[in-house]
């Protein structure tokens, strides 16, 4: 079980690092004649012998009907810049189908990965060292400190997470450029993710602190810092492995939530989030499922830690959203 | 045990007022305000009007003071969006987000624990199966539940999808009100539960392993208690308390998840509420909204605490838990 979820995880990251190469199209190129376009079927084996697909036309706008050009098959081409694209510049291979601007999803898809999976790992990465370097001062110091930072993280941790990260995103400028938007999640997100890592962290190093090691390391003449860096927090290390497969999962759904409501990316940049706004729309979905590609695809990021988890001995738990 | 819950219910006032204070300020205090709302081409008389009515024109200290001292009387101001009283429209959606809340609940009660027993005390097909399903169910997160769910009831037709009543049930009568509510229920109140249906099952599980190693167990089993009597009066019963600790974070999870859903099934709430709110910079109305959050969050940590005490006799007979 732990291996799947291990080769999953890999899997999904290497999609996400090669994503240029496997995407058949631009992410942002919109395709016209192609709104609410059906997944292009692919032949496997065509006439000439190599792959082929039927372009589509649309029929009725207002049905938004497509039909499968039978007359002009298109073949297909390999390693072309691409891992696989059309050989045709005019008819787009569309492996999941095209959104409401005439964009591919499945390029948009794997582009998309590299946002919400880079955001995540990144928050992550900076709530676990806010948290572990709070909750180590708070453990080593003790007293006064350690009380008020506790309280404060105990505070913090009651909060329902998604409120906080909402109300932090509603009061800053709606229309921010991308790359704004990104830093400023990643450090919205820290700030809500810290207390949660804090906690463990304070209790593991004020536990630790009474051990002999840190007593000769002492006698040694090491300073506070020098324990707390050295011989404290590395004693964390398991811990802090534990919880990074409980945020990054949330920080992708806390991407994915804030981009579904419009708090997150603008519409133009390719994200999980923002491929579900475009999908927000019952009835245009109810004809199109496959514009709920990115709900599988979070399904299959949050399964593969779950997954890892699980193997692990330990019990998932899906208390925030 | 009288002085535990005084400090229970301190701890709760104090955390419906500290929330509710700190949302007010945040949103006091961030850039920009509702009289963006106006239009650009707002009168300035009116901006100001519209500032003075709200007290942005008063020092933020002496806005929260002011508003601390009406909230006490039950006064929770004015709404901007809705320019109706705080109060009322706080009532109705946390009525609504309530009804909708303890149906989630209820339903992962009954699906989750059962299935946990059978996981946690047995091996076997049927065990293997629950225990996928679950993990599966764990991966699928509310913003996702109530994505599939909503398209698969419009493609079915089953349910309706979304909204809380139906245009024509306003007047047609308590009882066929109730019916059409009946109706709407279901879809988000599945989105919501399934994911802590399966959290539920995890850890039952988890405690039912836990517990049915233990030497007590082993007892009764050599003293002749047999089954489902064993399993339940004995093991299941140990198992509980550390059950009724996840109740107390289940309300969080709750009211963090009927964001979500609340927000994708147009269901009328609390979290809806907040969001409108907060995008509006509508001071008081975030400010209430966060108060009637806070009392939900306090709330659930007291119904927890009293589970825990009809649970545990440990507890009860006044030893620290």
């Amino acid at each position: 079980m732990k291996t799947a979820g291990r080769v999953l995880l890999m899997a999904i990251v290497l999609v996400a690092a090669a994503a240029p190469w496997l995407a058949p199209n631009s992410p942002d190129r919109q395709f016209d004649g192609y709104l609410f376009a059906p997944p292009t079927r692919v032949h496997v084996a065509g006439a000439g012998g190599g792959a082929y697909f039927y372009p589509m036309r649309i029929v009725s706008r207002l049905e938004r009907r497509f039909e499968e050009m039978r007359d002009r098959p298109v073949a297909l081409a390999w390693f072309d810049g691409r891992l696989l694209s059309s050989a045709d510049e005019q008819a787009p291979l569309l492996l999941l189908g095209a959104d409401s601007y005439g964009r591919d999803i499945f390029s948009r898809l794997l582009y998309g990965s590299r946002a919400s999976l880079g955001l995540a790992v990144l928050a992550t990465l900076a709530a676990m060292l806010f948290g572990a370097a709070i909750g180590g001062v708070a453990g080593f110091a003790g007293g006064t400190i350690d009380e008020a930072l506790s309280r404060f993280s105990d505070f913090v941790l009651v909060l329902p997470a998604i409120y906080v990260v909402l109300a932090l995103r509603a009061v800053m400028p709606l229309v921010l450029p991308p790359g704004r938007v990104f830093a400023l999640l990643v450090g919205i997100f820290a700030l809500v993710g810290w207390p949660i890592v804090a906690r463990g962290v304070r209790g593991i190093v004020a536990s630790e602190r009474e051990r002999e090691y840190v007593t000769a390391g002492r006698a040694l003449g090491a300073g506070p810092l020098r324990l707390l860096g050295v011989h404290l927090l590395p004693a964390t290390r398991g811990y802090l492995s534990t919880q990074a497969t409980l945020l990054l999962p949330s920080f992708i759904l806390a991407e994915a939530t804030l981009s579904y409501v419009g708090l997150g990316f603008p519409d133009t940049v390719p994200t999980w989030g923002t491929m579900l706004h475009d999908a927000s729309n019952v009835a245009l979905v109810a004809d199109a499922p496959w514009m709920l590609a990115p709900a599988a695809a979070i399904f299959l990021v949050v399964l593969a830690v779950n997954l890892l988890v699980q193997g692990s001995g330990r019990s998932p738990v899906q208390l925030e959203p | 045990m009288g002085r535990f819950f005084v400090r229970r219910l301190a701890f709760a006032l104090l955390l419906v007022v500290a929330v509710s204070s700190s949302a007010l300020l945040l949103t006091r205090l961030a850039p920009g305000d509702m009289t963006s709302e106006l239009g650009l081409r707002a009168r300035p008389e009116e901006v100001a009007r519209t500032r003075a009515r709200f007290d942005l024109d008063r020092s933020p200290a002496a806005q929260l003071g002011g508003w601390a001292l009406r909230a006490a009387r039950f006064d929770f101001g004015e709404s901007f969006l809705y320019s109706r009283p705080v109060g009322g429209l706080i009532r109705r959606a946390a009525g609504n987000t309530a009804v909708l809340a303890l149906a989630a609940l209820a339903i992962a009660t009954l699906a989750g624990i059962p299935l946990g027993i059978i996981t946690g005390s047995r091996r076997g097909a049927l065990a293997g199966a629950i225990r996928t399903a679950s993990l599966v169910c764990l991966s699928i997160p509310p913003l996702l539940t109530s994505l599939l769910l909503l398209f698969i009831a419009s493609r079915t037709g089953w349910l309706p999808t979304g909204g809380m009543t139906s245009v024509d049930a306003v007047d047609a009568g308590w009882l066929a009100w109730m019916l059409d509510v009946a109706r709407h229920l279901p879809l988000p109140a599945l989105a919501l539960a399934l994911p802590l249906a399966a959290t539920f099952e995890r850890l039952q599980a988890q405690a039912m392993t836990e517990t049915i190693h233990q030497p007590f167990v082993v007892a009764a089993l050599a003293r002749g208690v047999r089954g489902r009597q064993l399993l339940i009066d004995h093991a299941w019963r140990a198992s509980l308390r550390s059950m009724c600790a996840i109740y107390g974070l289940a309300i969080g999870a709750l009211l963090s998840g009927s964001f979500v859903v609340e927000y994708v099934t147009a269901w009328p709430g609390l979290g809806r509420l907040m969001y409108e709110a907060l995008r509006a910079r509508d001071v008081y109305l975030v400010a209430g909204c966060a108060a009637m959050g806070g009392v939900f969050l306090a709330f659930g940590s007291v119904v927890s605490d009293l589970l825990l005490f009809a649970a545990d006799p440990r507890v009860r007979e006044g030893q620290t838990a």
